[in-house]
This record gives structure tokens, C-alpha cells and sequence, in this order.
């Protein structure tokens, strides 16, 4: 049993994450959503497919990526998108927007209730009011807003999302839009020649102009309201909404078969005829394949991307990995730290996956925003703990990946909230070079820091609470906190400063005391203080663990902190939401710091050994904590 | 003996890591601090200078309260060379120590010598627009131009600090006294008929004369910058020529006659001349597709030395800087919708060192590292798990 239990394990966890890469089912006559899915549109200057779209939307506007309607039934995001976007009647009544805020609720004259989720026929009444409400707060910095300006200020965004998308590939008032088109088409000619009467000083007919002036007019305000544009560009031109493209009809005369392809498959299914719906979309799908191969393939492997949700599947491997890891100090101590290492493979492969998905479809080095920061601080740290996993066979570096992986994993789960986590970089961010050296270099310094972190909160955890902390244990994770600080102090330091050379690259000024720079030079230091102190002898294992942990601190300040003081060149966005966060997580490190810092005969793992009076191997009597480190410096 | 002592700590480690937790300390405050005092000025209280005060402004009684980063940074760097002097002796085993410190100390001297010595200036250019100078948007000066000879302008620049200081200022180019009225490090100008009744414009003399000035708080955005206003009273032998006010907001320069000449007043950013003109021919703002999201900023300028017989085109956007004589020219900004465009220019005589020192820095660390990694490594294989 003990030799199979890893094998069994990994075999097991394999089979969990192989189901997800079966392609999404079609309910039985329903419509082919995936098909749908797929097809590429242009968003925020970025082609994705419509899944994106709808997973993204409903992220910002619902806070979840699926919608539970009032009869219990569970929307997918792609659902919910083609309600939207092509039956609004009835998307109107689900209830999608969040409202907590007591004080936007009292906006309406509600009361504050378990209820969160309104639909937009509920807010309809008001909108004039949030509109009003919102455009007020939206004049502030995001740092001077109320809690109330804030709620109201999204809602107000939410709303303008969602009418938006209701407007994205037909009007949302449209019932038989593919007819629609055919009527004005049709009405070009007539108008025409009204028009050439009028200009002559003939008699004309005036209807016949004034319902042309209404088409265009319609189709004017669909072009500037649509959140998509669906109509790819014929050569080197640009995407365009759907109303762009039917008011150029105007002059050719013509129809682009997108466009009619779009009307048509929206009539369907606003009638609930699948059949010709999943015609459409197969339509598009052959026509988009042949006129926009790369936008396909690439909308094809995001959507595959969306639907095995790679990170989530790792968070849950982790998690699993770093229990077994921990009970593995416990007993029965070989089976568990392996089982715990092949998962730990599994989701670092399953990670990596996730990271290079992103960088393929964002075809840029793999930290551009915060969320990406997450993703990658938590790879860099799974990667060398796993080598010291591998050196020590212990269960420490195992532990320490699975902790540091889950922890990551969920705060970037966080992060997304914002919407599309692959934006459209800022020009001066725009070159691959300094992302791939500076911003990898900063963020794998992170990594380190926190991996540091975590070692030393091995250490002083199993010391104080446990029996479990051996000489032999101490030793290795003294040494091993010790190379992965020095490997933090390398990679921090190269970061920063080639930091300083891109913004000299940039504007001409090495060092402007931005505080994300601060921030960065701040970890510098530390780790700076902490290995002279140690080389001069300052502090032994106790001291480095302790300042190791208050590496946490300053490496949370410059990855979180910085931003939430809403000044500055870096700030991507205040963090008002995940301040308190920040705050839990420095007072529970500097509580673990004053936990260590107290007398070793608290200790409950240097009780054990103080009193076997027991002689290490170089028959030096072992007094634990003052344990003189090997100088390396002489 | 004493002597003695000072070398001891001067050279000591003990110096080092409480410089490090000094300079942490101030870094950490002075981040803070920029939330309500601004980048700039925060990075002059704390980082430019010898002391942080208390209390931070004003002429009474301070005290000093922190070591500044100008004071930290060079007791690091005496105790870095110190040490070195002292302690110095060869061996490969510290090659790495050696390298990085030599790499520090070189990225610690040109620090202070950038903050010294490098200047920042902005160049605006319209559109279409020819430039031979630059200008310092954080410092005012008031220039006195002669402009009786139409060919050449002969101008007199008085800086900002003086100002400040207030009383009466002599030149021998001027044949007249100024005498500073007011000063307003900060202020809002307004017309004297929309201000209300209460306030009395200060100047009797010019455009100044219809203008009511109200002092403000001094700017803390990022981009912000105050508006510096003053009223200068013109003494000549004859007597007062009358009160002028000289602001940034007023822009046609006040021009006046004084011993037979001509003159104009104006409150203006400090430029800086260059012997070379610079035109924008075009200016390109590009955005992502159905964005905001600025994709890209260029400035097509034509530069014209004469002296070199230089006449050349040149393209400036983010991230390619050009680089002449000495100065560099970046895409900072735009303005009026994109008909004006903002060159960043700097002269930094020591920007070469941290390149430098990070390659020799990176280097040590690399090999200091390496070195403990193979003994860590030698020692795990000895020791079975």
C-alpha cells in the first residue's frame, strides 16, 4: 500500500484534471453555444473569442463567472452572453447587478437585505439617477471616493457594460433584424434617386429620405453604443461594430455577409429555432476560418484555455500537496512527502500550462499586470521549492510549494475582477525587452522572499507548537532560508536596477523615488541587512528566520502596498478591497515575530533537545538558537 | 586613540546594517509621505537632502529630526570605501565581495553625482513649431529683457529664490531698482470684477492692474505645478514706474520704458539655451482599437545645428530617446489635443554608471552566490538524508 499510495494519488488526481480537457457537451437540440463561443471579436483592443467576452463581462458586473437565476437555474457565462446579446427582453429580469452598498440601496428607497443581486428591469426606474449619481464620483481620483461613491460609480459602469453589449450585434429593440437589413437595402435605391431630386430642385419624395435618415441614424447609434466589434477589416483595416458596417452599405449597396450571418443567427434564436441558429454560427465559424485564420486559431485556444481553467485546477492540487506535505511531519513520513511531490509535478505542470497560455495568447513575457504578478510569483516560488524539495526530501520545500502556490493562485483568483486579465499594454510598457528582464527579475525576487518567508514560518511554527523540529531539520532550513535570501537579494537587485535603466530608457531619469521603486529597493535592503548581519555574526538561525519574516512584510508592502497608496507611476488601480487583507497579513507576521522572539525553553521542539542533552555529530553540545551559523565570510 | 575609535566605526559592519536600516526607515516614510506631499516634494525633503525637519518649512527655530538621503548615502559610501581600504586583501574566495561592493560604490557615487549634477528640462513644441531652448516647468524665474534693439534681446533673469526672499533687487545691467511687493509661492489669478468686491487687485500698472491674486496650498499631483505669482514695483532714478504683476498665468510679456529703453517683464519657467533648434514636424498619438489605451506616442522632429552642419530628421517615441550633444530627448507628453508635444530633456553626465555598476554588481552577486552554492551543494551530497 505504501509503495502504490503515491502512484494511486497522482493517478487519481491526473484522472480529475483529464476531464476538464473533454470538449464542453451541447445540450440535445439546444444551441451550439461552443461554436458560438468561439467565434473572434474584437474587445478592448484585443481579439478574443465571445466566451472571453461573456466570462469577462459577467466577472465585472456579477462578481462571479456564472449567474444563478431566481429558479435556481445556473447560467454559464456564454449563456448569459447570448441572452444579452441577442434576446435583452429577457436577460432584463435576471439578477445580475450587485448592490451591498446600504447607501446606494437607500437610493431607491430598499432596505438592506440578504438579497444582492438586481435585475435591470428593478433598476430601470433609477437610471437617470445613478447616471447622475455616478458621474459625480467618477470626477474624483479613485482614492478620494466614498465607499458609496465607489458602489455607485460601478453600478453606473455596469449598467453602461451591459446596455453596451445588449446593443453589440443587433439593436436590442430588434426582433427580425435579418429582415431589417433587407428592408433597407432594398429602400438605398429609392432614397438615392429622392436624394439626387432634391438636389436638383425637382420634387422628391420625402418619406421615402426621412426613412433612410431614420436607418442611418439607427445604425449610427449602434455603431457608438456596441461593446464588441464584430466585423473583422477586409486588409490592414480596422475592426468595426456592426453599425459601422451597415451605414457604409449606404454607399456600396452591399451587405457584409458577417453582418447578415450575425442577423440571421440572432432571429433564430430570438424564435428559439436552434437549428438555424447552430446553421449561423457554423456559418460564421467556415467563414471566419477562411478570412481570419490566425484570429481563429488563437480564439480556438483561449477558449480551450477558458473552459480547463488551468489555475483553479492547480490551486486545488496545491492545497492537496501541501496538507499531505504537513502531515507527513506527523508520520508515516516517505509515502506522504512523495505522493505530495508527483502532485506537486502535476500542478506545476498544469501551472505552467496556465502561464505559457497567456503568454502565447498575449504574445508578451508573462508579468504585464498584477494578476499576471500573482501567477508568476507563484510559479517562480513552486519551481524552487520544489528544489529544495528535491535536495532535502523532507516534506519542507513541499510543504512550502503547496502553501505558496494555493496562496498565490487565490489572490490572483482576486485580481481578476477587473475584467480582461490579458489588457492592451500602456504605451511605455510596450517593449518586450524590459518585461521580460526587469519585471521577470522583480517578481522572481518575490518569489524568493516569500519562499524565505515561508521556510522561516516552517521553522518557528514547528519549534513553538511542535516537537517536530529537529537539529538535523533546523540546520537544513537554516541553510535553505539562507540560499533562497541570497538568491532573493540577486534577482531583487538586478530587478530593480534594470528597472532604473528602462526608465532612464524612458525619461531620461535613473531613479524618480516612485514608490513602486521604493518599494523594490526597500526588499534590497533588507536582504542586504539581513546577510551582513548574519555574516558579521549579528544574528544566528533565530535572528535570520525572524528577519526572513519580516521579508514578508516588506515584500507585501512593494507588491500590494505600493499601489494602495494611489500616487506614482506603477499604481495599475487602488486596491481599496484588498487593504484590509494587507493589514491581517502583517500583523499575523509580526506575531509569528514576536512568537519567535520569545525564551527557547518556550519552545516546545528545544525542550525535547535541551533536555536529552543529546551531542551533535561534531560532539559539540547542541544549544539550539544559538547555534553558531557557519560564517561564510570571514 | 580617538582616531583610532573613528576608524573603527567608520569601517565597521556594525555602520553598515544600521545605515541600511536608516535608509529603510527614511524610504518607508518618505513613500508615505508622497501621498500627501507629492513625489517631488517628498523626494526633496527626504531623499535630496542632508536632514529631514521638523517642522518641515519655514524660517523659525527646526530641528533636524532623520538623517536625509544625501547624508545616509554618503556614510555608506565613506564606510563601503573604508572598509575596503582597511580590510582589503586579495583572495579569489571574495572575489564576489569585492565586485559588488566596487559595483555599489560606483552606483552610490553616481547616484549622488546624477542628483548633483543633472539637469531636467522640458521642451513644449507645437506643431509646426521651432525651439532653441528648454525649460525648467518646477522653476520660475523673472526675466528683464532689453528689447530695444530689435536683433538681439538682452535678458536678465532673476530666479525664483530671490524672489522669495523679497526686498529690493539691483543689477548693473538694469538701470532701474526692483523691489518685490508680494510673492505667492502657489496662487490663483482671477478678473477683479468676478473675485467680488472684497479683494483689490495689488498692481496699478499693466494687464496685472485688472487682476485679483489669491494665494492657494502648493500643488502635490504628480503632473501639477504651482503657479507662481508676484507684484514688483519699478524704481527708477525719475521714481516708481508703478506695480507690475508678473505671473506664469499672464501670458504676453508687460512691456515698459526706462532710461531710454525699452523693456519687457515676464514670469517664466528657467530655460536653458542650446546652440541648436529643434522643430516639430509632426506629432502621432496612436490608441489601441476601440480603446483609450494609448498604444503609442511619436514627435517627428527636424534638428538644425549649424555649427556641426547638422540637419536631420529624426523620430522620437517611447522608449527610443534621441541623444545629442550631451543631452537626451524623450516623449514625455502631449497637449491641445495632440497639437503640442512635450520633450523631456535631460543632461546627465554620469547616466553611464548604473549601467555599469549593475553588470559589476550582478557579477559579484553571481559569483558569491555560486561560490556558496557548490560548497552547499558538496556538503548536502556528504550529509544522507
Amino acid at each position: 500500500m505504501k509503495r502504490y499510495l503515491p502512484w494511486l494519488v497522482l493517478i487519481l488526481a491526473f484522472a480529475w484534471v483529464s476531464v476538464s480537457w473533454l470538449p464542453p457537451k451541447i445540450q440535445q437540440g439546444g444551441p451550439d453555444l461552443v461554436t458560438f463561443g468561439k467565434i473572434p471579436v474584437l474587445v478592448g483592443g484585443r481579439v478574443k473569442p465571445l466566451d472571453t467576452v461573456g466570462r469577462n463581462s459577467l466577472l465585472i458586473v456579477h462578481g462571479k463567472e456564472t449567474l444563478r437565476l431566481a429558479d435556481g437555474k445556473q447560467l454559464t457565462a456564454i449563456e448569459w452572453l447570448a441572452d444579452v446579446v441577442l434576446k435583452p427582453a429577457i436577460a432584463d429580469d435576471y439578477p445580475l447587478f450587485v448592490i451591498q452598498n446600504a447607501e446606494v440601496l437607500g437610493l431607491f428607497g430598499w432596505e438592506q437585505s440578504d438579497r444582492k443581486y438586481f435585475s435591470f428591469n428593478e433598476l430601470a426606474p433609477f437610471l437617470k439617477q445613478i447616471d447622475a449619481q455616478g458621474e459625480q464620483a467618477d470626477k474624483l481620483e479613485s482614492v478620494e471616493r466614498s465607499a458609496y461613491q465607489t458602489a455607485i460609480l460601478n453600478l453606473r459602469n455596469a449598467l453602461i457594460l451591459c446596455q453596451r453589449l445588449k446593443n453589440s450585434l443587433r439593436p436590442e429593440d430588434a426582433h427580425e433584424f435579418a429582415t431589417e437589413i433587407a428592408t433597407y437595402v432594398a429602400a438605398i435605391p429609392s432614397a438615392a434617386e429622392a436624394a439626387r431630386q432634391r438636389e436638383k430642385g425637382e420634387t422628391f419624395d420625402k418619406e421615402k429620405l426621412d426613412a433612410m435618415a431614420a436607418f442611418a441614424e439607427r445604425y449610427d447609434n449602434l455603431a457608438n453604443m456596441a461593446y464588441t466589434l464584430a466585423v473583422p477589416p477586409a486588409q490592414g483595416a480596422r475592426w468595426r461594430p456592426i453599425g459601422a458596417v451597415l451605414t457604409d452599405t449606404l454607399r456600396s449597396g452591399e451587405v457584409h455577409p458577417v453582418v447578415i450571418a450575425y442577423a440571421k443567427l440572432g432571429d433564430a434564436y430570438h424564435a428559439g429555432d436552434y437549428q438555424a441558429f447552430n446553421q449561423q454560427a457554423a456559418f460564421l465559424r467556415d467563414w471566419f476560418a477562411k478570412e481570419q485564420p490566425t484570429a481563429v486559431r488563437r480564439s480556438a485556444f483561449e477558449f480551450l484555455f477558458n473552459h480547463v481553467d488551468p489555475f483553479t485546477h492547480s490551486m486545488v492540487l496545491y492545497v492537496l500537496a501541501f496538507l499531505l506535505a504537513c502531515f507527513s511531519w506527523l508520520g508515516w513520513s516517505r509515502p506522504l512527502t512523495r505522493t505530495a511531490f508527483y502532485l506537486l509535478l502535476l500542478a506545476l505542470a498544469i501551472h505552467t500550462f496556465g502561464l505559457g497560455s497567456r503568454m502565447y495568447l498575449q504574445e508578451r513575457p508573462p508579468v504585464t499586470n498584477l494578476y499576471s504578478s500573482a501567477i508568476f510569483i507563484g510559479w517562480g516560488a513552486v519551481i524552487v521549492a520544489l528544489i529544495l524539495e528535491r535536495i532535502f526530501r523532507d516534506g519542507i520545500g513541499a510543504a512550502c510549494a503547496g502553501a505558496i502556490g494555493f496562496i498565490t493562485l487565490i489572490i490572483a483568483h482576486h485580481l481578476a475582477g477587473s475584467g480582461d486579465t490579458l489588457e492592451m499594454l500602456q504605451a511605455v510598457l510596450d517593449t518586450n525587452i524590459w518585461l521580460a528582464t526587469h519585471v521577470v527579475a522583480i517578481t522572481t525576487g518575490y518569489s524568493a522572499m516569500f519562499l524565505a518567508g515561508m521556510l522561516a514560518m516552517i521553522y518557528i511554527i514547528r519549534g513553538v507548537f511542535t516537537r517536530s523540529l529537529q537539529k538535523q531539520t533546523a540546520d537544513s532550513l537554516a541553510r535553505m532560508t539562507y540560499g533562497v535570501v541570497c538568491f532573493a537579494t540577486l534577482f531583487s537587485f538586478v530587478g530593480t536596477v534594470l528597472g532604473g535603466i528602462w526608465a532612464d530608457q524612458s525619461w531620461g531619469r535613473f531613479w524618480g523615488w516612485d514608490p513602486k521603486e521604493n518599494g523594490a529597493v526597500l526588499i534590497v535592503l533588507w536582504c542586504a541587512m539581513t546577510l551582513h548581519a548574519r555574516w558579521g555574526g549579528y544574528i544566528r538561525q533565530r535572528g535570520l528566520m525572524i528577519m526572513a519574516i519580516f521579508g514578508n512584510v516588506v515584500t507585501s508592502f512593494s507588491w500590494f502596498g505600493v499601489n494602495m497608496l494611489g500616487v506614482g507611476l506603477h499604481s495599475y488601480g487602488f486596491m481599496q478591497k484588498a487593504f484590509p487583507w494587507l493589514v491581517g497579513f502583517v500583523v499575523s507576521q509580526l506575531a509569528l515575530m514576536a512568537i519567535a522572539a520569545m525564551p527557547l525553553e518556550r519552545w516546545r521542539s528545544f525542550q525535547t533537545i535541551a533536555t536529552s542533552s543529546r551531542r551533535d555529530r561534531d560532539g559539540v553540545k547542541f544549544v539550539p538558537g544559538k547555534l553558531a551559523v557557519e560564517t561564510t565570510s570571514e | 586613540m580617538l582616531l583610532r575609535k573613528f576608524i573603527d566605526l567608520i569601517t565597521s559592519l556594525k555602520l553598515t546594517i544600521a545605515c541600511l536600516a536608516a535608509a529603510m526607515a527614511l524610504i518607508f516614510a518618505g513613500t508615505l509621505a508622497q501621498v500627501h506631499l507629492g513625489i517631488w516634494e517628498a523626494q526633496q525633503r527626504y531623499f535630496q537632502s542632508l536632514f529631514v525637519w521638523w517642522p518641515a518649512e519655514g524660517n523659525g527655530f527646526r530641528i533636524p529630526i532623520f538623517p536625509g538621503g544625501h547624508l545616509i548615502g554618503a556614510i555608506l559610501l565613506v564606510n563601503l570605501i573604508a572598509a575596503h581600504v582597511k580590510r582589503f586583501r586579495w583572495t579569489w574566495r571574495k572575489l564576489g565581495i569585492h565586485l559588488t561592493h566596487a559595483g555599489l560604490i560606483i552606483m552610490l557615487a553616481g547616484g549622488l553625482f546624477t542628483d548633483l549634477f543633472a539637469v531636467e528640462s522640458h521642451m513644449r513644441l507645437n506643431v509646426g513649431g521651432t525651439k532653441n531652448f528648454s525649460e525648467d516647468p518646477r522653476r520660475m524665474e523673472l526675466a528683464v529683457i532689453d528689447t530695444t534693439n530689435p536683433e538681439v534681446e538682452q535678458v536678465t533673469a532673476i530666479p525664483e529664490s530671490v524672489l522669495r526672499r523679497g526686498g529690493t533687487i539691483e543689477h548693473k545691467s538694469l538701470p532701474f531698482r526692483i523691489a518685490v511687493r508680494h510673492y505667492y509661492q502657489n496662487s490663483r489669478l482671477q478678473m477683479a470684477g468676478e473675485a467680488g468686491g472684497a479683494k483689490q487687485p495689488i498692481a496699478n500698472r499693466g494687464p496685472g492692474a485688472q487682476a485679483v491674486v489669491e494665494p492657494v496650498p502648493r500643488s502635490t499631483g504628480v503632473n501639477d505645478r504651482d503657479l507662481v505669482t508676484a507684484a514688483v514695483e519699478i524704481l527708477a532714478a525719475e521714481g516708481s514706474l508703478g506695480i507690475w504683476l508678473v505671473s506664469d498665468a499672464l501670458d504676453a510679456p508687460q512691456t515698459f520704458s526706462a532710461g531710454d529703453r525699452t523693456w519687457q517683464l515676464a514670469m517664466r519657467p528657467v530655460r536653458y539655451y542650446k546652440p541648436y533648434s529643434v522643430t516639430l514636424q509632426k506629432f502621432t498619438h496612436e490608441k489601441y482599437p476601440g480603446t483609450e489605451i494609448p498604444k503609442d506616442f511619436a514627435s517627428r522632429i527636424t534638428l538644425i545645428d549649424e555649427d556641426g552642419g547638422v540637419n536631420r530628421n529624426v523620430l522620437i517615441y517611447m522608449n527610443h530617446p534621441l541623444r545629442y550633444r550631451g543631452e537626451t530627448y524623450y516623449q514625455a507628453g502631449f497637449e491641445r489635443d495632440d497639437r503640442t508635444s512635450i520633450l523631456q530633456v535631460v543632461r546627465n553626465p554620469s547616466f553611464l554608471a548604473p549601467y555599469i555598476a549593475c553588470i559589476i554588481v550582478a557579477a559579484g552577486l553571481l559569483v558569491q552566490f555560486g561560490y556558496h552554492l557548490v560548497g552547499f551543494s558538496r556538503r548536502e551530497r556528504a550529509v544522507p538524508a
